[in-house]
C-alpha cells in the first residue's frame, strides 16, 4: 500500500485558509474549481466524516458507488477521481500520505449507534447530528441530501468471504489527504465524535483544513 | 410459502421496473426465472418518506458486505426495512450500485426506442427515478442501492470483481416488511456484469401475508437486530 502514498509540495504558510476544526464539530464550507483542501489528521486515528455538493446545484452530489466502479477499486487514495450522481468529475485525490479512505462505514447517527452498541447509547453526539445542525444553519441542504460519506483516515477492509471490519493502525498524527476541487463544491465535514468504536482510536481529535488557491 | 397467503404473483419483464408498498407483516419474494439475474432496489419507509436505505448502516451494524439470509436492510432511523428470510443464492451486492445511462451506452451502444421500440436500453438509475417519481421522489433520494442477486469480491488490495453465475434459474430471494416498506425495483444488468449484450432477465414478484416467526431468523441474528427490532417496533406504538 506504500506505493499510493503522495507527498504534497504546498506549503502551509501559503494557504488562503487554515482552520482546525475541534472534534466533535461540523465545518460546512465551499470550495471553487482549482482549488485544492487538505484535510490534516493532526493527532492520528481521526475519522473526518465529508460530503460534497454542487454549488451551482447541490442536488448533484458525491456517489460512492458511482465513483468505486469507475476506478474498480473499493479503497480511495490518490489518483481517485470522486464523481457525482450525474457522472462529473468533481474533486480528484492529489496527495496522501495515510493511503486508504472509507466509503462503506457511513457516518454515525443517534439511531445507528442505537442498533450497533445499545439502546441508551443515542444521547451521545453524533455525525448525523453535525450534518443536520450545519445544514439547518446554512439552508441550502437538509436530511434528504445526506447519503453515504467518505470517512477520511478510516480503514475498513472486506474480506474475501464478504465480511467488513473496522481496523485502526492506518492514520497517524501528521497524515493528511488533498483534494483538488473540479467543480465548484460545497463541503459538509463532521470530525467524528464515536466514542464506541476504533475508528477514532476511542479518543475524537482536532483536524486541520487548509485551502489553497 | 403457503399459497394461500400469496395476494399478487407478477412478472417483471428484463429492463421492467415497479415500486409497491409492501406492508408490515407482508413478504416479497424475487425469484430469478432464468439466471443471471440482477435486481436494483431502492426501499423507503412508505409513512415517513425521509427515511431511506442506509447501505452504510446495514453493512456496518452486521459486519458485513454482502448480504444473504439473517441480514436485516436498515434505514438512517435505526429500523429495519426489510429483512432477508429466504435466500437461495447466497450472495447480494451493496458495493456496485446501479448503472446509469452513459454506462450503458459505453457497455451496449446505442438502443433507441425509435429503433427498438420496448427492447430498448434502459438502465437501472432512470428507471428507479421514474418509479421513485411516482412516490412524489427525487434524484436527491437516490442512495446507494443494494444489487439482488448479484456478487461483487473484492480482492485484498481492493480490486471488484463481478461473479458471473452468481445466481442460477429458480433460485429467490424474500423480504420480509416489519414496517410498511416502499420497495422500488428494476430487472436490469449490474453494471459491473461484463456481458456485452443489453440482455437484462425478467424476475417474478410473489407477495403474501406472512407470519412474523419468518423474521426470527433475522431478528436472532445479532444483538445488533434484536435492537432494531426494538426500534421498528416502537415506530408502531
Amino acid at each position: 500500500m506504500t506505493n499510493t502514498l503522495t507527498l504534497s509540495d504546498k506549503r502551509p504558510e501559503q494557504a488562503v485558509f487554515r482552520e482546525t476544526l475541534a472534534a466533535g464539530e461540523p465545518w460546512l464550507h465551499e470550495l471553487r474549481a482549482g482549488q485544492t483542501l487538505r484535510i490534516l489528521d493532526l493527532e492520528g486515528n481521526q475519522a473526518v466524516d465529508t460530503l460534497f455538493y454542487s454549488l451551482a446545484d447541490p442536488r448533484e452530489r458525491f456517489d460512492p458507488q458511482r465513483t468505486l466502479r469507475r476506478q474498480g477499486s473499493l479503497y480511495l487514495t490518490t489518483g481517485t477521481v470522486l464523481y457525482s450522481n450525474l457522472g462529473k468529475p468533481m474533486l480528484t485525490i492529489v496527495a496522501d500520505t495515510c493511503g486508504r479512505h472509507d466509503t462503506l462505514g457511513g457516518a454515525c447517527a443517534q439511531e445507528s449507534n442505537t442498533v450497533r452498541y445499545a439502546l441508551e447509547k443515542r444521547y451521545m453526539h453524533s455525525c448525523r447530528d453535525n450534518y443536520l445542525r450545519a445544514c439547518a444553519h446554512d439552508g441550502r441542504l437538509s436530511k434528504r441530501d445526506i447519503g453515504a460519506n467518505i470517512n477520511f483516515f478510516m480503514n475498513v477492509p472486506v474480506t474475501s468471504e464478504g465480511g467488513l471490519t473496522f481496523e485502526d493502525g492506518i492514520s497517524a498524527p501528521g497524515k493528511y489527504v488533498e483534494l483538488h476541487a473540479e467543480m465548484d463544491v460545497i463541503v459538509l465535514i463532521s470530525n467524528c465524535p464515536q466514542l464506541n468504536n476504533p475508528c477514532n482510536a476511542y479518543n475524537p481529535t482536532p483536524a486541520e483544513l487548509l485551502i489553497w488557491n | 410459502m403457503n399459497d394461500m397467503n400469496v395476494l399478487l404473483e407478477e412478472t417483471i419483464p428484463g429492463g421492467g421496473h415497479a415500486s409497491l408498498i409492501v406492508k408490515r407483516g407482508q413478504s416479497l419474494r424475487l425469484t430469478d426465472l432464468r439466471g443471471g439475474a440482477n435486481v436494483s432496489v431502492m426501499l423507503v419507509n412508505a409513512a415517513e418518506k425521509s427515511e431511506r436505505l442506509n447501505l452504510p448502516d446495514t453493512l456496518k451494524c452486521q459486519h458485513t458486505a454482502k448480504l444473504t439470509a439473517g441480514h436485516c436492510l436498515y434505514s438512517d432511523m435505526g429500523r429495519v426495512l426489510a429483512a432477508i428470510v429466504a435466500d437461495t443464492c447466497g450472495w447480494h451486492d451493496s458495493i456496485g450500485g446501479v448503472s446509469n445511462a452513459e454506462e450503458v451506452h459505453e457497455r451496449y451502444g446505442t438502443g433507441r426506442y425509435q429503433e427498438l421500440r420496448n427492447a430498448f436500453h434502459r438502465n437501472g438509475a432512470d428507471n428507479l427515478l421514474v418509479e421513485m417519481g411516482k412516490w412524489g421522489l427525487g434524484i436527491s433520494d437516490l442512495l446507494m442501492t443494494l444489487n439482488l442477486f448479484s456478487r461483487v469480491d473484492v480482492t485484498h488490495a481492493g480490486a471488484l470483481n463481478f461473479v458471473p453465475g452468481n445466481s442460477k434459474a429458480g433460485d429467490y430471494v424474500e423480504l420480509y416488511a416489519p414496517m410498511n416498506t416502499l420497495v422500488v425495483l428494476t430487472a436490469i444488468q449490474h453494471p459491473l456484469d461484463p456481458d456485452p449484450h443489453y440482455a437484462p432477465k425478467p424476475v417474478k414478484l410473489t407477495l403474501s401475508h406472512a407470519s412474523p416467526d419468518v423474521a426470527e431468523l433475522c431478528r436472532t441474528s445479532c444483538d445488533e437486530n434484536v435492537r432494531g427490532f426494538i426500534n421498528t417496533e416502537r415506530f408502531f406504538l
